[in-house]
């Protein structure tokens, strides 16, 4: 504990590297970027890559064959169906250039403004966003070009506006989930404009999917301009893919192959940007699957053994425990293919009918403990050696057997965020009624008498009505007691609570440390209690385990522990605790300029 | 006496609820509270108790009805947009959750420089600022090119400390600035809260609902309850013989890390209940 500032840890499982980098690195986009500038180049370069003029028509060539003078053949009219291709991917690739950027020209804007100061613009251009999506955006298409005529570009331009509401949604949706973080407002009170705010930490949040966006919607523009034109509604004396399909399509019992060149441009360009928002997407997302944990190494860098002070406890009765957790380790898989370890040979023993604390800083895998024995570990943990003891049958931590043993009615949980933990979609009631008619085979009408009676139990004052009640429409705290009754509700040998109390005002605090205590007293119920609160251990608990790093450090008596605690990180904690400590002397005038 | 820093008188906030013609929320119901330089006023309460919404008066973050803020003797109960970013200057924030106060796609230079370079400091002028802060709130001189999530809980907070100290400001309005971290973090960001003041002579108007951690910071506690001062005093007074019986209700509440000493402040919080109880 010398010099906290030197250490910076770093946060395990935390992707390394830009997006840039991780989308680089993945070959699916690094693939489809290729494949997507290589079109891009062909339709620019298209005066180097071929000599014919795309528009050059020669009686003596019509529907040349493949492979003669024309490499591709020749069209109904007798034009170079390559040089075609590549003067066609112009036209094709600036039509859908042009919707995309009226598209983010007007979406954009209106999508930041809108979500960052809200009101009525917010109203007016969200209510003109849906009006826009709610019109039938082919038909509308197809109106301007019978009042514009068939000048594609333009009709492009209008295809953009139609585009626009979905970048506006999706600019003002990330918007309004920025706008509230603090450092908008840290921001605010430094001074900072709006404009600034808005181009220095809210357009960051949204350039990503945007992006991924604009890759799909050029996509949907390449398809619905090439359609357009094959309907024959385009301008025909344009070289574009879309002019080569309907072109081809007169001639399709004659030279069926012409419509597969125009075909497979639109397809490979298509699916090119359909990939890389895709794949920019996972990317982003992070959705990409870790390595799996490797399984060699994990055992030679089991630590030197835990120092466990109070000796005389490790020889208690055995008869009495009721847990008994030895060498427990559960690790998560890291991106780089390692396993870091939370939990690193944990021994734990918890007597029947005695309140276990389990105390320690964030980081100290005293949740974590507590999750792998119920098996409740987060996605990726994983339990890789220990020994569970349950009751007097032995098992291994995290096995499928041991789990189905306990869960239900030997063990009750009670979580640290209550609302989290409840189904906003049913009533409290319902959620009380079905562990124990599953559990406890009780009639729906016996097992409402009994969460009454729970409810009443844990000093609800109108069970009735808190039964029929939606969790939104009860306070953090009063969530809190109907979990309570919930986990005791079978009546389980042991309870984990795992910072019970942690998200409580103080004054709710001490009447639920009331309840679990007269609970705990009245039924004789083990509890595991894991909490960082030392007030609390002391209010509540028999005996204590103390970690830090994934280990115990120390366990003993809740008196050993305060009164001569032995660990220096033990006596750390205590000494670092703040309550009872002087109060801070009134500002002396003097000092007061 | 000297003249207060900060003196906010009868303020009153209410919040406009969904919608039409529904009565708005009030959040304070007519506060009062003055700040002298150099001082830490502790605000202290529950959750819905305002204090956090009385921080963002001050700030000019929550829409005030009523009432008025003097800072140094000049009303800021309703500055133009342009005065409050000269304000900026003197009062400045450091916030609860050191994970969402620090933008994550920032260096910590660049977090640190945004305020220096609104205020007009040059570039190279900013960069010696920031080596300065980043050694008051001792963080290595290396941190300038990290991001935010190198750091654990406490450093970061760190650096949201120096972010307000950037301007050298008069007032730091601190909202539950070591309710996220852990117990051993918290003291030391205190104590070197508790330094900055004694170095620099700057205010802080400390909202916290931990009264062990405004004890041990503030010359001067408030308790507030559903939107009103209901107790407000000299530190030692409100923390160890408080008058009202909400305060003392809180003050029973904490649990000690003492056993013994909290089995008495239990059955000392029981006998009152029940006395409260037969009234």
């Amino acid at each position: 504990m010398s010099d906290p500032a030197v250490q910076t840890p770093t946060i395990p499982g935390s992707p390394r590297g830009g997006l840039f980098s991780r989308v680089i690195g993945d070959k699916m986009a690094l693939t489809s970027i290729i494949v997507f500038v290589l079109v891009l180049l062909s339709a620019l370069l298209a005066p180097l890559l071929t000599s014919w003029d795309p528009s050059r028509a020669d009686l003596d060539d019509v529907l040349a064959p493949a492979f003669g003078e024309h490499i591709l053949g020749a069209d109904g009219s007798g034009r170079d169906v390559l040089a075609r291709l590549l003067y066609g991917g112009r036209m094709s690739l600036l039509g859908a250039f042009i919707a995309l950027a009226v598209a983010l020209l007007v979406g954009i804007p209106t999508g930041l403004i809108a979500g960052y100061y809200q009101k009525w613009f917010d109203s007016i251009s969200s209510w003109s966003a849906n009006l826009i999506m709610s019109m039938p955006g082919l038909i509308i298409v197809l109106a301007v070009i019978s009042i514009i005529g068939p000048r594609m570009l333009s009709v492009m331009a209008v295809f953009g506006i139609l585009l626009s509401p979905g970048v506006f949604r999706l600019t003002r949706n990330g918007v309004q989930s920025v706008r509230k973080e603090l450092y908008i407002d840290a921001a605010k009170v430094s001074g900072v404009g709006d404009i600034s705010i808005i181009a220095r930490h809210v357009l960051g949040v949204v350039k990503a999917p945007l992006v991924i966006q604009a890759a799909m919607m050029a996509g949907i523009a390449i398809v619905l301009q090439a359609g357009l034109e094959f309907l024959g509604v385009g301008d025909s004396s344009t070289t574009s893919w879309g002019q080569m399909l309907n072109e081809a399509f007169l001639n399709i019992y004659v030279a069926p192959l012409m419509l597969i060149w125009p075909g497979v441009m639109i397809g490979i360009t298509v699916g090119a940007l359909a990939i890389f928002g895709t794949a920019l997407r996972d990317a982003v997302q992070g959705t990409q699957s870790l390595p799996r944990a490797r399984k060699t190494g994990s055992q030679e860098v089991l630590p030197a053994a835990i120092e466990v002070v109070d000796g005389a406890l490790r020889d208690r009765d055995r008869r009495g425990t009721l847990l008994s957790v030895e060498g427990l380790r559960v690790g998560y898989p890291r991106a780089d293919g390692d396993t870091s370890i939370v939990v690193d040979g944990v021994d734990l023993h918890i007597n029947r009918g005695e309140v276990h604390g389990v105390v320690g800083e964030s980081g100290s895998g005293k949740s974590q403990t507590a999750f792998s024995i119920m098996g409740l570990l987060p996605t990726g943990g994983r339990v890789l050696s220990g020994k569970i003891e349950f009751d007097g049958t032995e098992f291994d931590a995290g096995s499928a057997k041991f789990l189905t043993s306990i869960r239900g009615n030997r063990i009750g949980y009670i979580p640290q965020e209550p609302m989290s933990n409840l189904d906003p979609t049913f009533t409290l009631g319902s959620q009380l009624v079905e562990p124990m008619r599953r559990h406890l085979s009780l009639s729906r009408a016996a097992a409402k008498t009994r969460a009454l009676e729970l409810l009443d139990r844990v000093g609800i004052a109108d069970p009735r009505r808190t039964f029929d009640a939606y969790p939104h429409e009860v306070s953090g705290g009063m969530a809190q007691r109907v979990l309570i009754a919930g986990a005791v509700s079978c009546d389980p040998e042991l309870l984990i609570a795992d910072e019970p109390t942690t998200a409580l005002d103080v004054t709710v605090q001490a009447e639920v440390l009331d309840l679990l205590r007269s609970l705990q007293q009245e039924r004789s119920m083990g509890v595991m209690l894991v909490t960082h609160n030392f007030g609390v251990v002391a209010d509540l608990c028999d005996r204590v385990t103390v970690m830090q790093n994934g280990r115990v450090v120390e366990h003993g008596t809740v008196g050993d522990i305060f009164d001569a605690p032995q660990h220096p990180y033990t006596q750390m904690l205590l000494d670092s605790t703040l309550e009872g400590t002087p109060p801070r002397a009134p500002l002396a005038t003097e000092d007061a300029r | 006496m000297t003249a207060p820093l900060l003196n906010i008188s009868d303020v009153v906030v209410d919040f406009p609820m969904k919608g039409f013609l529904t009565k708005p929320f009030r959040a304070l119901k007519g506060v009062s509270l003055d700040i002298a330089p150099g001082e830490t006023v502790g605000l202290v309460g529950e959750s819905g108790s305002g204090k956090t919404t009385l921080g963002r008066a001050v700030l000019g973050l929550a829409p005030v009805t009523g009432g008025s803020i003097e800072f140094d003797g000049v009303d800021i109960t309703h500055v133009s947009t342009r005065d409050r970013r000269a304000l900026s200057r003197d009062i400045q924030v450091v916030f609860q959750d050191p994970y969402s106060s620090l933008n994550p796609a920032m260096t910590i230079g660049q977090i640190l420089e945004e305020p220096l370079r609104v205020a007009g400091v040059g570039k190279a002028a900013a960069r010696e600022r920031i080596r300065e802060l980043l050694a008051q709130v001792k963080l290595p001189e290396d941190s300038i090119d990290r991001l935010p999530r190198n750091f654990s809980g406490g450093q970061r907070q760190r650096i949201a400390i120096a972010r307000a100290l950037a301007l050298r400001p008069r007032l730091i309005v601190c909202d539950e600035p070591v309710s996220a971290l852990d117990l051993s973090t918290q003291a030391r960001v205190l104590d070197l809260m508790i330094g900055i003041q004694e170095d620099t002579g700057v205010s802080y108007l400390f909202v916290s609902h931990d009264l062990s951690v405004v004890r041990h910071i503030s010359h001067r506690v408030a308790v507030m309850y559903h939107g009103e001062i209901v107790e407000y005093g000299d530190c030692a007074q409100v923390t160890e013989t408080p008058v009202h019986p909400y305060t003392r209700k809180l003050l029973m509440a904490a649990p000690v890390p003492n056993p013994t000493e909290q089995a008495a402040r239990r059955h000392e919080r029981e006998r009152v209940l029940a006395l409260d109880d037969a009234s």
